[in-house]
């Protein structure tokens, strides 16, 4: 064990050795997700919403009067697979839309405080603190007793929880870049600002951003889970797997299937998004290069 | 040390302000907070005589002097659902959410630095890639999820556990482990790059080439350095583990502030959620602040640094 050695290893535990298999899986994980989101409708075999009140709590791979349980059904007698293909819809778009709103405002506001300086820097980046220092759950939280629950208000809610973080990467990441002697030539030859923002700047930014929003996806995809299962999500009828979760968790010892395979759906997305993350950040890292 | 204290407190006083200020915004964000303390059946006579009897009527300016003036007594106003103070309730909950915290902070520990350890002196070896592949693992459950799984193995097949509610000691330990899950990926993986720098450093090369086992290394050099980061991180984890109480307390039926939250909020008993927050918000400050403080006791270049920016 050399000191090179050590010096050289990337910053992240589980990226050196995965390639072929290991580097698409997530990436097949993630597309099968994503494929049962847009094609719910198409893919699902059963209307999630049908009701069928003789054939509550069946168990996986019960048929019951032609229709066929492949993951068993709810406290409805609705079908668990044709709820858990559409409420990939719900975790997907939540993530996707809170992760652009507060990828986007985040990194505006950023590379402001860090190109302008002066007090748009300080009233920025002492909001930031501010945000940063309420625990991101509890600020989520009380802005949906505020706000009330539901898909638009989890991902408004989401993305003012969650605005700061991009907000510090791309302050951080501007500071360093501004002073690069281009840039400062581009600002002196009469590049506006707005010019010397989005074509000198955030091409260098980007990637940091990118690395960040990687990780911030799969937490928002946990974020809403977890609102969805305290009841202050996304509502029903509407399938969620958190929601499905927190109604499995009633009937844990007389129908195990309702919360174990939506929380397991979570998981593999989140593991996948992860794994896919970690991969982004080993090529667009500088650090572990 | 106390130039830089100094600083600190003055940032601390700032970012305190600024996080009651948020929450006032956050209260009016809809215009109205009559409508975050009635029950949905109230009539519109109820409402107008509650708006005035809050002062919820009188102009913005004289509401949040009014909110400065009751927190700067540590009042947290009162709840109308259950008719006692605020900081009443939050007192008899808080108990139990640091019984839970410090047991997620012990199996977070316990777990994750020796699995840190293990994979910062080992990294090519196939343990070392299996605790990585579970400390991923631990990263991506989500917290409700390992909750009930660990309700469906030990409690419903096994019958070890009791399932839910307070009690003896035995009934923290699904609690502990569901909510210290994610703390202890953490854990693994600051102290692995805090030991992994310790280990890349001349003195380590040094007792390495006269001849230190590893053992006596780690114990007597790196243990103290690679501690550092480690304190610090702790310190931050805390705040994390008492709100990710809010999720593990639904699951296990565990009377704590978490619990109290989400019930309010169904309840439509917005100051309770409020003081829960505000309560999280200082918390989170204070132990930001300690560990700034600890940091730099240790290490004095930080202190420099912190003068001077």
């Amino acid at each position: 064990m050399t000191t090179a050695r050590i010096i050289q290893q990337p910053i992240s535990v589980f990226s050196r050795t995965r390639k072929g298999l290991g580097r698409w899986l997530p990436v097949a994980i993630i597309g099968v997700f994503v494929i049962a989101a847009v094609f719910a409708p198409y893919v699902a075999p059963y209307d999630p919403n049908a009701q069928n009140l003789l054939a509550r709590l069946k168990a996986p791979g019960t048929v019951s009067r032609n229709v066929h349980y492949l993951l068993g059904s709810d406290e409805l007698g609705r079908d668990l697979l044709s709820r858990i293909i559409y409420g990939a819809r719900v975790s997907l778009v939540v993530a996707v839309a809170s992760v652009i709103l507060s990828g986007t405002v985040g990194v505006l506001l950023g590379m402001l405080a860090g190109y302008l300086r002066g007090w748009a820097e300080t009233a920025i980046m002492r909001l930031v603190d501010v945000f940063l220092s309420i625990p991101a759950i509890l600020l989520a939280i009380i802005i949906v007793a505020v706000l009330g629950p539901g898909l638009v208000n989890v991902i408004v809610v989401l993305a003012l929880t969650r605005w700061p973080r991009y907000a510090r990467i791309a302050y951080g990441q501007t500071l360093g870049v501004s002073n690069m002697p281009y840039v400062r030539l581009a600002a002196f030859m009469g590049a506006s600002p707005l010019r010397v923002l989005f074509r000198h700047i955030l091409p260098n930014i980007i990637g940091a951003v990118t690395v960040v929003a990687s990780l911030e996806f799969g937490l928002m995809v946990l974020f809403e889970a977890g609102l969805s299962f305290l009841g202050l999500g996304v509502q029903p009828p509407t399938a969620s797997w958190g929601a499905t979760s927190s109604t499995g968790r009633n009937y844990l010892a007389t129908a195990w299937w309702i919360a174990t395979f939506p929380g397991l759906c979570l998981f593999l997305l989140v593991l996948a998004v992860n794994l896919f993350g970690d991969d982004l950040r080993d090529r667009f890292d500088p650090r572990s290069q | 040390m106390k130039r830089f204290l100094a600083k600190r407190l003055w940032q601390v006083a700032g970012t305190v302000f600024g996080v009651i200020t948020l929450i006032f915004f956050l209260q009016h964000l809809t215009g109205d907070p009559t409508y975050l303390l009635v029950p949905e059946t109230a009539t519109k006579a109820d409402i107008e005589a509650l708006r005035r009897s809050l002062g919820f009527d009188r102009p913005l300016v004289v509401q949040y002097l009014s909110f400065l003036k009751q927190l700067a007594s540590f009042d947290l106003g009162r709840s109308l659902v259950q008719n006692v103070p605020v900081s009443t309730i939050i007192a008899s909950r808080l108990p139990y959410t640091l019984q839970l915290a410090g047991g997620a902070l012990l199996v977070a520990c316990g777990l994750g630095i020796p699995v840190g350890i293990a994979l910062a002196l080992n990294r090519e070896s196939a343990i070392a890639r299996f605790l990585a592949s579970i400390v991923l693992a631990a990263q991506s459950m989500p917290t409700f999820w390992s909750g009930i799984l660990l309700i469906m193995i030990f409690a419903v097949n096994l019958g070890w556990l009791p399932p839910s509610s307070t009690g003896g000691i035995e009934h923290l330990i699904m609690p502990s482990f569901a909510l210290g899950l994610l703390s202890m990926a953490t854990f693994a993986r600051i102290t692995r790059t805090a030991l992994l720098d310790e280990l890349s450093k001349d003195y380590v090369r040094t007792a390495r080439s006269r001849g230190v086992p590893t053992g006596r290394l780690l114990l007597r050099h790196l243990a103290r350095n690679a501690s550092i980061p480690v304190i610090t991180v702790a310190a931050l984890e805390i705040s994390n583990l008492l709100a990710g109480a809010v999720i593990v307390e639904t699951v296990f039926a565990w009377p704590g502030l978490g619990q109290v939250t989400v019930q309010s909020i169904l309840a439509r008993d917005f100051l309770v959620v409020q003081g829960v927050v505000l309560l999280g918000a200082f918390v989170t400050i204070g132990l930001n602040f300690l560990a700034d403080v600890l940091y730099s006791a240790v290490d004095p270049r930080i202190r420099l640094d912190g003068v001077r920016g």
